[in-house]
């Protein structure tokens, strides 16, 4: 089996004027399917190629750094495609909305903290929203590193990431990562993560 | 002590075969003044309030180690590069890299691959170490060899921000450019 770069479900320029055509092809056409080619030559023959990305994930450190880097930029780009949408902005509803408030005391309260959080990871990373044990919970991690490895500080199951590497921003924003990461909130597909916040209880 | 961004050595168009003006202009004016800045306002109260960048790498954590390096590291790579560079090492630097590396050619290969693999944010470093040879280091984030005893010859930043605009996602095609810009004079004036 081998991975495939997923296709998105709009088109690049569909979320202009937050981030770009030109960022949104290269990011998907290079550094996606970079990602995916390299985690597919590491497996191609061993005794993972058959499992799902989730469970090299977990059992990250069994295998070579080349696995855990590109192992992690593959999921976590599909991801990232997956929870943004020219539809998206707006805030959550239903039960997703009543945990945020529930676990960071309103909405608003919970975007400063995902936003400090994406804003003061130094280098590349990533943000993450995660359930943990029935609780939402804010951080971040360093290069491709996800909260579905057993190598990650805080574990969980991701329902929001962030990507904070320069080139998920730099032809648009430079160094203004904060407005990256302000206008952000105008792609995020709410429907998306609650769509995983279910699948994940 | 405060921290001041030294004067860029060349105008920010000097380099434009290998890095764009554009690209100096973010990376020296706003990369490199943002580190400073940074620095100059979380020392204050701190043990390090009067202490050198070097002290600062030595010893420092957190922010004020990787603002610190990250002042040192950006004007150790801005200062070796030249519009009118001495196209290759000579002399003792020269004797070195052979010695150690084998020939120039076998010297940059490495460096380039260790600039190619390392993943996320770095930088790739050579350094004289205490029994007087070269060695090429991969240094994560602000990472500095100073802080392993090394003596920094010369370093390659490879944070996308130092050739995103002008390269994108091809780290590839920025290495040999910046090699057309490294000034080996510097180099060896650093060996010493």
């Amino acid at each position: 089996m081998s991975f495939k770069l997923p296709s998105l479900q709009y088109d690049y320029k569909s979320l202009e004027p937050y981030i770009d055509a030109a960022t949104m092809e290269i990011h998907h056409t290079k550094h996606h399917a970079a990602y995916t080619n390299n985690l597919n030559s590491a497996i191609e023959g061993t005794s993972i190629d058959l499992q799902p990305i989730e469970e090299i994930l977990r059992e990250v450190s069994k295998h070579s750094p080349v696995v855990r880097n590109n192992g992690g930029g593959y999921y976590n780009h599909n991801l990232y495609w997956e929870i943004m949408s020219p539809k998206g902005g707006g805030e959550p509803n239903g039960t997703l909305l009543k945990r945020i408030q529930a676990d960071f005391g309103s909405f608003a309260e919970f975007k400063d903290k995902f936003s400090a959080a994406a804003a003061s990871r130094f280098g590349s990373g990533w943000a993450w929203l995660v359930l943990r044990d029935n609780k939402l919970v804010i951080f971040s991690t360093p290069n491709q590193d996800n909260p579905l490895m057993d190598v990650a500080e805080v574990k969980g199951f991701p329902l929001l990431g962030l990507d904070v590497w320069e080139h998920a921003y730099y032809l648009k924003y430079q160094n203004r990562r904060p407005e990256y990461i302000q206008n952000f909130w105008n792609v995020i597909s709410w429907d998306a993560v609650q769509h995983r916040f279910e699948s994940a209880r | 002590m405060i921290h001041e961004l030294p004067k860029l050595p060349y105008s920010a168009d000097a380099l434009t075969t290998a890095i764009s003006a554009q690209t100096i202009d973010f990376h020296y004016g706003k990369h490199h003044q943002a580190y400073v800045n940074n620095l100059n306002n979380l020392i204050v109260g701190t043990p390090y309030e009067n202490a050198t960048l070097e002290t600062i790498i030595k010893e420092a954590e957190g922010g004020i180690f990787n603002n610190g390096a990250q002042v040192w590291n950006h004007t150790f790579y801005f200062e070796a590069f030249s519009p009118n560079p001495q196209a290759s090492p000579a002399g003792r630097l020269l004797r070195l890299i052979e010695s150690d590396f084998g020939t120039l050619t076998e010297f940059k290969d490495k460096f380039n691959k260790a600039a190619l693999s390392l993943f996320g944010s770095g930088w790739v470093w050579l350094s004289l170490n205490n029994q007087g040879h070269l060695e090429i280091s991969q240094e994560s984030n602000a990472g500095n060899p100073l802080r392993k005893g090394l003596k920094p010859l010369l370093t390659c930043d490879v944070w996308e921000h130092a050739y995103y605009l002008d390269y994108q996602n091809r780290r590839a095609d920025y290495l040999p450019k910046f090699w057309e810009v490294v000034d080996w004079k510097v180099i060896a004036d650093r060996l010493g």
